[in-house]
């Protein structure tokens, strides 16, 4: 018996230690009646004071959404999710929401610190500029934008997109639904029924954004669904780099997340678009965790134009997130560079799309798959180059990384060509951490762990290269925590 | 400093080593010579920790501690280091990193403070010199795409900067030209002190013409059958291992 | 049982055919039979929404309705063979789906090795085949294997002891008269024993221009230590539609090698499933597909390591000329504790025209660490710095073309290891290049 707590104990102990993000935040909040019905969306965009034409396309989207069935092609498995038992709302209480940063809950600001995320516009040393301004999204709403003066002042818009909808609602009408369409996918057309808030980011013609952008999403309320929407336009000739984290409390519940993310290029511009997916992946038993179910993509709209995406997936009990390219203008380019890390019980069935529509396009697929534990890690991925896109270029690596004998990597490529002068090139592979590597290391001091994550991270460097500095040494970090007691 | 007494080893069941006594004293070189399969390999991973070489008898004893007790980055951290006859590759990680990590761990486990970059940079530069290698070596992935000459040199270069007590040399000659060999053996000799001792494994003489030892051991059937001075190499060289009980030319 | 507009008039045929089907006296066939003729009913033709057909649409093949071969047999002289003449001492050839015994001759056999029609043998020695005729085909998840276990009328019954060798090739020529718009359901029975040894060629001609149906499957046992070479020729009229399902079990130690050669039929499927039994086995997997015109050609392998210490090892290349389409799909699994697993997988496909179209889905299933798996895929076009360089020495851009298409699939040819065999292939891609 004693045996038994001890072992408890020890597992909670280790737990906790792992996952740092655990910790629930006490803060009054305001939320919808649980349940999805027509008023709860009636409910959110009554909340958010939306004009009629957005009520009309989120119900929309619900009406369209009850034909739909959930989507059973993953390799993911997973108990029926009961859409009525979750709460589609939830906000952090405030008085008519804050006006400056000043006004922001304390206890918010803590949250963000405890999680590293600077929500405060530091005093700056003479000379010296922020590389990073910040939205934060707690549950439902965004709580606070950093810089945004300062941003304003290039005429780049960096705003929660609830905000958008009431100050841009010319850009925010032309574009939402654009590239994801509120028919898309059961979660893309369930997020587009209920999104609550995301980031919105416009950078006009010509600029070049001044510093790092980026997001922090955090689940917070239990039994609550994030269902947050982004959208970022780099009109011609712009560029912007874009960063998302997200972290959630330990909970030994499930917790939906169905995000979508749409980017438009223009002409001769760029996004590059990085996440450091870090939600909480459930204990060693598969309990609890969330459910990240996520459409992202981008349309490359305009001739020259890139949208790179980068990823580092930890988190997640389920992650089902393909974050894609539409290449319509000619010679644009697109990139995926992705790690995957999947322990314990997580499954993870994720990679891209590439569709080449236009000539000379080019697209860059790097898939690093991790699997240990009793994990499942899968690469799904589509190649499609389109009769017109003559001279499309695409070459795939995906590579597997095996770390025991109970998990399990999968890769699913499709490769379609239509275009005879188009050039496709995939490989795969994969491998396990070899003992004469394990060993090298050791004999030459490192411990066993410490030579796993450093292996581990010598693997995925081409992917981990590809982020923005601050976040390149905190997913380092994170490859090796989310390994943890995976070898021994 | 090292004391290996009555060691038996196998491997996968395989009795290999049957009974080792070997004594090294501090600032002493000793090298080890035998044909192939005698077991010289199995010794020095027997030395260092590797899982699936199994002590079956014996102890060994390295300053003061129970070496065969240990784990192998414990058995690292305390000074022991075993220059690899086939270096490991272990691609994405580059050089300067791993030697880093490694260094720090080391570092860490005796006490001392971790270097920063800088520092760390200022060591490894003024080491990398002394081996003839260049930045750009330790800019690439350990070990992948080294030809033998440059991985043997790495290997070198490690041993500079972990700064063991005893350095366990495993053929650290096969596959190198003279020239390389040379390059190599300054290394080592430039390393040596009255503090520091060696073991050095090889199948030929020719590197100890350069590294010259204190002791020479014969290892035959997994065990010492003789053991002299410098000179007892040059008469191997000169006779083979025939009077062993071993078919070989050597 | 449902019952669509499209399987029913294939019910029907079998309820009246079924009585007639050789064997028709044995309960086991019988009841193999009729749960073919249920499972076909109850699965339909597969549509491209299942994700093993998803680039292969079967509607032009439902919209026809094939008949059974024509009962007055067509009058055929001769049947041109793969290899030299001389080198054919085994040949069985089965015209619109029956075997033919003036067309073919088994010469000196070694003790222990037998070479019959399925229909023959049913009749001769039922006992041989029971247990084996629908044990690696089994019917559960594939209707057209299903449609065959109905149907098959005839094929050809190969078994081999311990430890036999048998030198000669064996060739199996199923020649298609195209004079009527029959389906013929062949099936081949392969069981080698452990040790034994032997190479099958599977020729697949057709002769008219009619629309036809092959429905081919082909069960194969290669026992312990047991070496089977297998090579396909499928040479089918333009207007042919020719499916075709091996499921081959690979012994301790055994190898298996498996080449298909694909130029003809309007929609072919060349699906190839090789499951290891036990440790050590080999298997080798190879094509090259060459198709023009609207010419549809998918080629599905799927190599299931559920041993340790196996391997596998694919190549496929394709050229693809006019509309032509190709699929390919090769999906390798590792089972968990298949440890010390070797799978590697390469196609690659030449798109010669502007409106060639290839779908490719490499795929890799993987439950145990220690293990080295690898595909790649590369879809593209000559290389225009190979083109001119032949032409800057005077070859014409049609002789160039054609010099580095070959050059390009003779790499998987390369792959055969009989030299006959291998000499025969690269000769029928010569002769396609010339356009025959």
């Amino acid at each position: 018996m004693a045996a038994t707590i001890d072992t408890v104990e020890k597992v909670r102990e280790v737990t906790e230690q792992k996952y740092k993000y655990g910790f629930v935040t006490d803060i009054e909040a305001d939320t919808a009646p649980k349940g999805l019905d027509e008023s709860t969306i009636r409910f959110i965009s009554a909340k958010k004071d939306e004009p009629a034409w957005l009520l009309e396309w989120r119900l929309k989207a619900y009406r369209h959404w009850l034909t739909m069935e959930e989507p059973e092609w993953a390799k993911v498995a997973y108990p029926a999710i009961d859409f009525q038992d979750s709460y589609y709302y939830s906000a952090p209480k405030l008085k008519a929401g804050p006006k400056n940063l000043n006004e922001v809950d304390p206890e918010l600001l803590r949250t963000y610190e405890k999680l590293g995320i600077p929500i405060k516009e530091q005093e700056l040393l003479a000379g010296v500029e922020p590389t990073m301004a910040v939205d934060a999204v707690f549950d439902s709403v965004s709580v606070a934008t950093t810089f945004k003066a300062k941003l304003e002042e290039k005429g780049v818009i960096f705003c929660p997109i609830s905000e958008a909808v009431q100050k841009h609602p010319d850009l925010v009408r032309q574009y939402l639904g654009s590239v994801v369409p509120y028919s898309d996918n059961f979660y893309a057309t369930l997020n587009s029924a209920v999104f609550t808030d995301g980031s919105f980011v416009y950078v006009p013609k010509g600029v070049r954004c001044p510093m790092e952008l980026s997001t922090y999403f955090r689940i917070n309320a239990s039994k609550t669904g994030q269902f947050e929407r982004t959208l970022i336009i780099a009109d011609a000739g712009s560029y912007v780099s874009y960063l998302e984290g997200c972290t959630a409390p330990q909970r030994d519940e499930n917790q939906l997340h169905a995000a979508v993310v749409e980017l438009v290029t223009h002409d001769d511009a760029q996004i590059k678009y990085s996440t450091v997916q870090n939600w909480y992946p459930g204990d060693e038993e598969g309990r609890g965790g969330i459910f990240n179910f996520v459409t992202k993509r981008g349309a490359c709209r305009g001739a020259n134009s890139k949208i790179s995406w980068t990823q580092v997936e930890t988190g997640s009990a389920i992650t089902w997130k393909y974050p894609s390219c539409i290449l319509q203008g000619d010679n644009s380019v697109g990139e995926f560079y992705s790690v995957a890390i999947a322990n314990n019980c997580q499954q993870a069935d994720t990679g891209t799309k590439m569709i080449h529509i236009g000539r000379n396009t080019r697209s860059t697929i790097v898939s690093k798959g991790i699997s240990a534990g009793r994990a499942q890690n899968t690469y799904r991925g589509l190649v499609k180059v389109l009769p017109k896109a003559e001279n499309a270029r695409n070459h795939t690596q995906c590579d597997s990384l095996l770390i025991g004998d109970r998990c399990g990597a999968h890769t699913v490529p499709y490769i379609e060509s239509r275009n005879r002068s188009a050039r496709v090139e995939h490989e795969a592979t994969t491998a396990k951490i070899s003992e004469d590597q394990l060993f090298y290391c050791r004999q030459r001091g490192l411990s066993q762990e410490d030579a796993v994550s450093l292996i581990v991270n010598g693997f995925c460097k081409e992917v981990l290269k590809e982020l923005p500095m601050e976040f390149a040494v905190e997913a380092q970090k994170l490859v090796g925590i989310s390994l943890e007691g995976s070898v021994g | 400093m090292l004391e290996i007494k009555n060691l038996h080893a196998s491997v996968a069941g395989k009795p290999i080593l049957k009974g080792i006594d070997l004594s090294i004293g501090p600032g002493e070189v000793h090298a080890i010579m035998g044909p192939n399969g005698s077991g010289k390999s199995t010794l020095s991973y027997v030395l260092a920790g590797r899982d699936g070489y199994d002590v079956t008898d014996g102890s060994v004893s390295y300053d003061g501690l129970d070496l065969l007790t240990m784990e192998p980055e414990e058995r690292a951290a305390s000074g022991v280091f075993l220059a690899f006859q086939y270096p490991v590759e272990i691609p994405g990680v580059s050089n300067m990193t791993f030697l880093k990590a490694a260094l720090n761990a080391v570092r860490k486990h005796r006490g001392d403070k971790e270097l920063d970059a800088m520092e760390f940079l200022k060591l490894i530069r003024a080491k990398t010199r002394l081996l003839n290698m260049t930045d750009e070596m330790l800019k690439r992935a350990v070990n992948v795409g080294f030809s033998g000459g440059e991985k043997k040199r790495n290997e070198v270069l490690q041993m500079a900067v972990l700064d063991p007590k005893l350095a366990v040399l495993d053929e650290t000659d096969s596959g190198l030209d003279i020239d390389a060999l040379k390059v190599v053996a300054e290394g080592v000799n430039a390393l040596r002190g009255p503090e520091r001792s060696a073991l050095v494994i090889t199948h030929y003489q020719r590197l100890l013409d350069y590294i010259v030892p204190d002791f020479v051991h014969v290892l035959a059937h997994g065990r010492i059958q003789r053991s002299g001075g410098k000179e007892l190499a040059l008469e191997l060289e000169a006779k083979g291992y025939a009077e062993f009980g071993v078919d070989e030319a050597a | 049982m449902t019952v669509t507009a499209t399987t029913s008039p294939y019910l029907d045929q079998f309820r009246q055919l079924a009585p007639t089907l050789p064997g028709g006296r044995l309960p086991w066939l019988g009841a193999l039979r009729c749960a073919g003729a249920e499972r076909f009913a109850a699965l339909g033709f597969p549509g491209t929404r299942q994700e093993a057909w998803k680039y292969t649409n079967l509607r032009a093949l439902e919209k026809v309705v094939f008949a059974p071969p024509p009962a007055a047999a067509v009058s055929i002289d001769r049947v041109s063979s793969v290899l030299p003449e001389d080198l054919v001492r085994h040949r069985l050839v089965f015209v619109d789906g029956r075997f033919r015994a003036a067309l073919s001759a088994v010469g000196d056999l070694p003790a222990g090795v037998a070479i019959t029609s399925l229909a023959a043998a049913l009749e001769a020695t039922p006992d041989l085949l029971e247990g084996h005729l629908g044990r690696l085909g089994a019917v559960d998840g594939h209707a057209l294997l299903a449609l065959n276990t109905a149907f098959a009328e005839d094929g050809a019954v190969l078994l081999l002891s311990r430890g036999v060798d048998l030198e000669a090739p064996v060739e199996l020529v199923f020649v298609t008269t195209g004079v009527t718009t029959a389906m013929t359901s062949p099936r081949l029975l392969v069981v080698a024993e452990p040790d034994s040894r032997a190479t099958v060629i599977e020729h697949h001609v057709g002769l008219g221009e009619t629309a036809s149906f092959s429905n081919v499957v082909a069960e194969i046992e290669v026992g312990a230590g047991a070496r089977l070479e297998h090579y396909k020729v499928q040479r089918e009229s333009p207007a042919a539609f020719h499916i075709a399902v091996a499921t081959a079990r690979i012994g301790r130690d055994a190898c298996y090698d498996n080449f298909v050669l694909t130029q003809g039929a309007q929609l072919s499927r060349s699906e190839i499933r090789a499951v290891f039994a036990g440790t050590g086995g080999d298997c080798r997997l190879s094509g090259a597909y060459m198709v023009r015109g609207h010419q549809h050609c998918d080629t599905t392998t799927l190599i299931d390591h559920a041993e340790p210490q196996c391997s596998s090892r694919e190549v496929y290349k394709g050229a693809l000329d006019d509309h032509s389409r190709a699929v390919f799909q090769g999906k390798i699994v590792v089972r968990p504790g298949a440890q010390r697993t070797d799978g590697h997988q390469l196609n690659r496909a030449l798109l010669l025209s502007e409106h060639a179209e290839i779908d490719s889905k490499p795929e890799l299933e993987i439950y145990a660490d220690d293990v080295k798996c690898s595909h790649g895929c590369t879809v593209g076009e000559l290389e225009d710095t190979a083109l001119f360089y032949l032409r800057s020495r005077g070859i014409d851009r049609v002789g160039a073309r054609a010099l580095l298409t070959a050059a390009f699939l003779n790499e998987a040819i390369d792959e055969i290891p009989v030299e006959a065999v291998r000499t025969a292939f690269q000769d029928l891609t010569a002769d396609w290049l010339q356009g025959s």
